[in-house]
């Protein structure tokens, strides 16, 4: 296994496009041949070796190449978009797209990541030991076509739309959400451990999302079914007591979607 | 000398003037064919040599949504068909980005890549047309033009109700001019009106709500305020019902309405030599036939109804009409017919826009995907494809996708080699839903068109059909130098390869506009100069008075002030007025 260490140089003012951060891409090249490769700064192109000190040349394969960015790096984006093997591990905090489309392979940030981690990911494994923010395992804009595949695992909280459009694939969340966690889900499975605020589920009309905290607002398009003890949905464990939701019935199709809130904490429902 | 190119030893397809593929030298000067150059002029032009190519007049595309607000709407509502499509700029082309609604300058490079020159938008809203015009003149490569959407305007329905046919026919001269527009559009007629009151009409007898009038009374009056004024296109008509399973009976009905309407196109204009009469015969052109052919009573039993429809068309001659064929995957619907796009969004649940404008008509946005696992798409897909395979006569016929609600423009080679290839038609048929094979008749279709028929869908009818043949369609001397030279040597060409038929048709050898190259094998090599054609037509004064006091007093309806309205010729890119001499 060949390992490529990118260490940061300098601050960063406009945001680095760099897409080019994946092992797909670093493969079968030398350090130095790493370094050349263009990444788009604003309306410039700048090469790799501007922004980052590369050491260690690349793997025969993706799946042989291990990528280490040493450091925060909060206005890189895209690292690991597409990559489909290998390991990106970030000794720091990530900026937006981290992991965007990936479709396999591992990518660990060990601090926090900016919005839109593992944007529309196809498959392999997301791990983002902080905090995050918006659209994790979403759907780009105006899309509703979302994750498809592959875990997103977040140690910390996160924002606002996770897992919009998910149609297959896990995210599990230890911490909380804000709003429209789930929003057009139609497949996949999305697990807050924690608690969300409101609009869980909106629009969904398939998959299933578990909220093991309280849900401030609780969505009104559900319907109550019944209580269900100790979820299991493969290897993710969901220990407590559960009521089921059908919905959401806001939508003019039929619908499918199944809705798990912890009973000790939400009282009231 | 610039525009001055010899085009040697190439396959020659020209329609318009019987030229089957014959191996004969093309030769322009300043712009425009001529039957040969001297020798003085031929030391100082171009000299391409197409040996083993197949050389036909520039695509002419005479139905496309690609300017204009609803296009806007379009390109607004769908950050997503943009993120993953782009184009970077070059040194002389401009960075563009939109998969099935592209900005308008990627627009105008991909059209050329393909050896198209000549584009008309589908449908210019008259409180539009400043804005539709300001794109079109954004729009590179490309000459233009666009058609007035017409047929649920509050002005014509009230004269209509009143049988006032002179005022309606002076009125629309007078919007004609003054919105530099080239033709009458008229979508679901009385229909659109209605769903300003969350109505539809469901029959062409259905008086509407407040003018009363039918869509029968609509399409026979617009047809015959067309022939009265001389215009050089028939009436442009997206039928009524348009997307509902058995919508095919009322767009034969629809059809036989303007059978006894004589097409009198009277326009000045230099033409092109062409062999055969370059002029239309047809009172009607219907647009878009697929989406107004569905068979069936509900989604369930649905299949094609084309056959119906094509039968009737092979047994007249009044009516021409342009496919609206479905190549898969993303498009984005949008159409002046409001109430279909919201039944759409009823159906799959989409993300829809719609909008009303003011007392002149409408209009509806929704993104689709065609699949192929889609029972309803597949049998779309192969109706379509139906559409211009049962035509006998291909003159009745022009190949569009509706562009971009059946699917891009750039997929265009697609259908052209499901045309062309039998094989192609199979191959696709497998990986469809069994309702191609079993709801359409598509599977038992042998015919496959040549490069002739080609010709003739893609540049030589659309461009008779509109009245553009005098200077678009044909390499008949006199006519513009816009040729399309495809990597395709008719004598080899085998259409079981159909994916080489494909690539040759996506990237044209070369695509000539004015008798300047301007693409080149998928690359823009020079920005050429493009024109926008409009009908100036002038009827009698007092007509245009006593109509002009009634529009005044109406405008008190309007947003917007009387002068704001007219658009003037600084919109325009070239502006080109075709003088049309109405009956006196």
């Amino acid at each position: 296994m060949a390992e490529v260490t990118l260490r940061p140089k300098n601050e960063i003012d406009i945001m680095v496009e760099a897409e080019v951060i994946n092992p797909d891409n670093f493969a079968g090249k030398s350090a130095k041949e790493i370094g050349a490769l263009i990444v788009w700064q604003g309306p410039r192109e700048f090469p790799l070796s501007n922004f980052f000190d590369v050491q260690g040349n690349g793997g025969s394969s993706a799946q042989e190449t291990t990528i280490i960015v040493d450091g925060d790096v909060p206005r890189v984006k895209r690292i690991g978009q597409q990559m489909t093997a290998g390991k990106v591990i970030i000794k720091g905090d990530a900026g937006m797209h981290v992991g965007s489309e990936m479709a396999g392979g591992e990518i660990v940030v060990e601090g926090d990541a900016e919005s839109w981690a593992g944007m529309e990911m196809k498959g392999g494994l997301l791990h983002i030991k902080g905090n995050t923010k918006d659209h994790v395992g979403c759907a780009y804009r105006g899309s509703w076509h979302g994750m498809t595949g592959g875990r997103i695992v977040i140690d910390g909280n996160a924002m606002n739309q996770i897992g919009g459009g998910i149609s297959g694939g896990e995210i599990i969340i230890n911490g909380n959400v804000d709003n429209f966690c789930g929003i057009r889900a139609n497949g996949g499975l999305i697990v807050v451990k924690g608690n969300a605020f409101r609009t869980v589920g909106a629009e969904m009309t398939n998959g299933i999302i578990v909220v093991g905290g309280h849900i401030s607002r609780f969505t009104p398009g559900f319907q109550y079914q019944v209580v269900e003890k100790d979820l299991k949905f493969g290897d993710i464990e969901c220990p407590g007591e559960y009521k089921k939701f059908a919905g959401d019935y806001a939508m003019p199709q039929k619908v499918k979607g199944t809705m798990y809130v912890s009973s000790e904490f939400n009282g009231g429902l | 000398m610039a525009g001055t190119i010899a085009i040697k030893n190439g396959y020659v397809f020209d329609p318009l003037n019987e030229v089957k593929g014959e191996r004969m030298d093309v030769f322009i000067r300043d712009g425009k064919v001529v039957r040969e150059l001297s020798a003085t002029e031929m030391d100082n032009a171009k000299v391409i040599d197409a040996s083993g190519m197949t050389i036909m007049a520039g695509g002419v595309d005479s139905h496309s949504h690609v300017a204009g607000a609803k296009v806007n709407a379009g390109r607004m509502m769908r950050p997503e068909d943009h993120y993953k499509s782009y184009m970077k700029k070059t040194p002389i082309t401009h960075s563009g980005s939109g998969y099935t609604v592209p900005t308008v300058y990627l627009g105008g490079y991909e059209y050329s890549k393909m050896g198209y020159t000549t584009v008309f938008e589908a449908a210019v809203p008259p409180m539009e047309a400043r804005h539709t015009h300001e794109e079109m003149r954004s729009t590179p490569m490309l000459d233009m033009g666009g058609y007035l959407v017409l047929g649920n305007n509050w002005f014509l329905m009230r004269y209509m109700k009143e049988g006032d046919f002179e005022k309606a026919a002076a009125y629309v001269a007078w919007m004609m001019k003054t919105h530099k527009t080239y033709g009458i559009k008229c979508v679901n007629p009385a229909g659109v009106e209605n769903w300003g009151w969350g109505e539809n009409v469901h029959s062409l007898d259905q008086a509407n709500i407040h003018f009363e009038v039918t869509p029968t009374e609509i399409i026979k009056n617009l047809t015959e305020i067309n022939e009265y004024l001389g215009f050089a296109m028939p009436l442009h008509l997206h039928a009524n019902n348009l997307g509902h399973p058995g919508c095919w009976e009322t767009t034969k009905e629809s059809l036989k309405i303007p059978s006894n309407v004589k097409a009198k196109p009277n326009v000045d204009v230099e033409w092109a030599e062409t062999k055969m009469n370059a002029k239309r015969h047809e009172s009607v052109y219907l647009t878009h036939c697929q989406f107004n052919a569905f068979g069936g009573t509900s989604w369930r039993d649905f299949e094609s109804g084309v056959k119906g429809i094509t039968d009737y068309v092979n047994s007249v001659d009044h009516v021409v009409m342009d496919s609206g064929c479905v190549p898969f995957g993303e498009a984005t619907c949008m159409t002046g017919d409001g109430p279909s796009i919201h039944d759409l969004s009823v159906l799959t649940g989409n993300k829809w826009s719609n909008t009303d404008v003011e007392c002149e008509c409408g209009s509806g946005i929704l993104p689709f995907t065609y699949l192929k696992t889609n029972a309803v798409h597949s049998v779309q897909w192969a109706m379509g494809l139906e559409v211009l395979l049962y035509v006998k006569d291909p003159w009745k016929s022009i190949m569009t996708t509706d562009s971009p609600n059946g699917g891009p423009f750039i997929k265009y080679p697609l259908v052209m080699a499901w045309l062309m290839s039998a094989k192609s038609r199979q191959d696709t048929m497998k990986e469809c839903h069994k309702w191609a094979q079993d709801r359409s008749g598509i599977g038992g279709e042998e015919r496959e068109m040549s490069l002739y028929d080609l010709a003739i869908l893609t540049r030589a009818n659309p461009a008779r059909t509109i009245g553009m043949a005098y200077r678009k369609g044909t390499l008949g001397v006199g006519a513009d130098g816009d040729v399309c030279i495809y990597n395709i040597d008719p004598t080899k060409l085998d259409v079981n390869d159909y994916e080489t038929l494909i690539r040759n048709l996506q990237n044209s050898e070369y695509t000539i506009k004015d008798g300047e190259v301007v693409a080149r094998q998928g690359e823009i090599v020079a920005i050429p100069e493009k024109r926008t054609y409009y009908a100036d037509i002038n009827v009698p004064d007092a007509d245009e008075k006593h109509m002009l006091e009634d529009v005044k007093e109406w405008f008190k309806y309007y947003t917007l002030g009387f002068s704001n309205y007219p658009t003037p010729e600084r919109y325009l890119a070239n502006p080109t007025p075709m003088t049309v001499n109405p009956l006196r």
